[in-house]
């Protein structure tokens, strides 16, 4: 059975990628799982500078999902490379750098950077909902899209992957966008913009007011809007929001996905990606698939 | 390689302390590592996605020789909710133990200072700590909602008890007795506090006027509970620019000497 994936040059023993911002940089999940079995991680969201993020509280659970408002805490992209990625290079998987920022100039200049470093792919975030300024005001444009896009693929030669938003009224467009950018592919979704209300103080739970939806409850919007954008564009997408399982994993691979990421699941349980990844193979030996790639896209419509 | 596990505890007692206060005793026959005061489990509360998170839960008792831990909570919400219906023989799926652990002197003078059901963590570390005079400070709404008096008082010197509307032990916050011990010169080696944030925050400030060390544990909203997801953040002293960075509660606590914490 072959579970092994190549996107666009992106190589993987199988198509389980861990979440940004669900798995850290991996060493906090690496006392608890063998990170040899996960396809690749997408590392914390990465800014020019380092940031402290928002205010807490930064959590709030809502019916099957959680809404999250970290707000982009992370080391910066010099301290990831330096003390970061030498504890993840020991392991064999895929590894993929979110990449924020407040400028198209920035956006380049981090490209830049990581162009030097020892990373396998980049992905473009321009769809945090947690930060005042950059990041999801692209995100939510075509136009804005396409120009960081095109900004960072010029300095950078490995696959670039761009992040989008559900917080559009037309993915499809947006996924055109970032592919005459001239991004590689395309990962979604980003979390749903929600809000949750403490009835007694009559004030938001997060600090921040509002913050990311995600987890089960977000799967079937994530599963159409996949869909929506593998008719859209010929690039591959990894597609991702609420996969707690591997037949979960597998909506997706059948609305188009090429692969998956795991991320609010890790909360619940530090082995979810693993038995994601288990999961799957159970479906492709359940279902006679020898290779995983005969699986991606096989949704057939009732009309 | 070995790895860190998940736990599949069986559980040996369920206490109801109170009208919303509940201990569940557990067995931790395959935690290979020692459970020390201070620390915190991540429960995962009811099955499949009726809850999402794991709850953090402090554990309030342990016996790393028996093997059994005590974990101890309030019903808050939905999670805390179906955690009380958990009966004896039931397996709770547990990831822990997990933070940081509170100072353990050999001997000396030492007080805790603990605000309804702040006052769990603090009983662990008494029990751990017979060689020195503990001296028990104890706070709750009112004479309902006192529990564990007598647990309290069988690893305490002393033991001190006020009520906010006077229904039993002193009339008044628990900090107001803590206050009157120092002014008449009764200054211990350490204080640890756990409790409402006001509370604790009085507290370390007469810790500081009395230069006497002294140990918070803090709460914060949790999501992985192992230092991945952020999301449990809480300043901290630095010497950058502005003075704090943001730490998280699940792996820079939940204990930490107030001296790092950093207020405003």
């Amino acid at each position: 059975m072959n579970t092994a994936v190549n996107i666009c040059g992106l190589i993987m023993k199988n198509p389980v990628i861990a979440a940004s911002g669900t798995f850290g940089f991996g060493r906090e999940y690496g006392k608890y799982i063998d990170l040899n079995k996960l396809g690749g991680i997408s590392v914390k969201g990465l800014t020019l500078k380092p940031r402290q993020g928002n205010a807490a509280p930064r959590i709030a659970e809502t019916a099957g999902g959680i809404l999250n408002s970290v707000g982009l805490q992370n080391p910066g992209v010099y301290a990831f490379i330096k003390e970061e990625l030498p504890y993840l290079r020991k392991y064999n998987l895929a590894i993929i750098a979110n990449v924020a920022a407040n400028t198209v100039e920035e956006y380049a200049e981090m490209a830049e950077i990581l162009n030097d470093a020892d990373i396998d792919a980049i992905e473009l975030n321009v769809s945090c909902p947690n930060v005042k300024s950059g990041c999801v005001t692209f995100g939510v444009s075509a136009h804005g899209i396409a120009e960081v896009t095109r900004a960072v693929k010029n300095k950078f030669k490995k696959p670039l992957f761009v992040k989008l938003t559900p917080n559009v009224t037309s993915i499809g467009d947006m996924a055109r966008a970032a592919e005459a950018g001239g991004a590689d592919g395309i990962s979604l979704i980003n979390t749903i913009l929600g809000m949750a209300i403490d009835i007694y103080k009559k004030r938001p739970i997060l600090a921040n007011n509002t913050g990311g939806l995600s987890g089960p409850a977000i799967k079937p919007v994530a599963v159409r809007m996949v869909y929506e954008v593998s008719k859209s564009v010929k690039i591959p997408i990894i597609g991702m929001g609420g996969i707690t399982t591997g037949e979960d994993a597998v909506e997706f691979l059948l609305a188009g996905a090429s692969a998956v990421m795991v991320g609010t699941a890790n909360f619940i349980d530090p082995a979810a990606c693993v038995k994601v990844a288990q999961g799957i193979e159970t479906y492709m030996s359940r279902m006679s698939y020898n290779d995983i790639s005969d699986i991606v896209g096989g949704l057939t419509l009732n009309y | 390689m070995s790895f860190d596990k998940l736990h599949d505890c069986k559980v040996i007692d369920v206490i109801k302390l109170s009208e919303d206060v509940f201990s569940i005793k557990i067995d931790i026959s395959d935690f290979d590592v020692p459970v020390r005061p201070g620390q915190f489990v991540n429960v995962k509360c009811g099955r499949g996605l009726e809850t999402l998170l794991r709850r953090p839960i402090s554990i309030c008792d342990a016996d790393n020789e028996q093997k059994t831990m005590t974990l101890a909570f309030q019903i808050r919400g939905k999670g805390t909710e179906i955690l009380a219906l958990t009966k004896i023989g039931d397996i709770l799926d547990i990831i822990g133990p997990l933070g940081t652990e509170f100072y353990q002197p050999d001997s000396g003078n030492i007080a805790v200072v603990g605000g309804g059901i702040g006052i769990f963590p603090l009983y662990y570390l008494l029990k751990e700590l017979p060689s020195c005079t503990r001296k028990t400070y104890l706070g709750f709404r009112n004479k309902d909602s006192v529990f564990m008096e007598e647990d309290f008082t069988n690893v305490s010197e002393k033991i001190n008890i006020a009520t906010d509307d006077g229904s039993y032990g002193y009339d008044g916050f628990v900090t107001a007795m803590l206050k009157a011990d120092l002014e008449a010169g009764n200054i211990p080696d350490v204080i640890y506090t756990c409790g409402p944030v006001q509370m604790m925050s009085i507290v370390v400030k007469l810790a500081n006027e009395y230069g006497v060390k002294c140990q918070v544990s803090m709460e914060e909203r949790m999501g992985c509970g192992i230092g991945a997801c952020l999301v449990c953040s809480c300043k901290l002293k630095s010497d950058n620019e502005s003075g704090w960075y943001n730490g998280h509660v699940c792996k820079d606590g939940p204990v930490i000497w107030s001296d790092r914490v950093f207020e405003g």
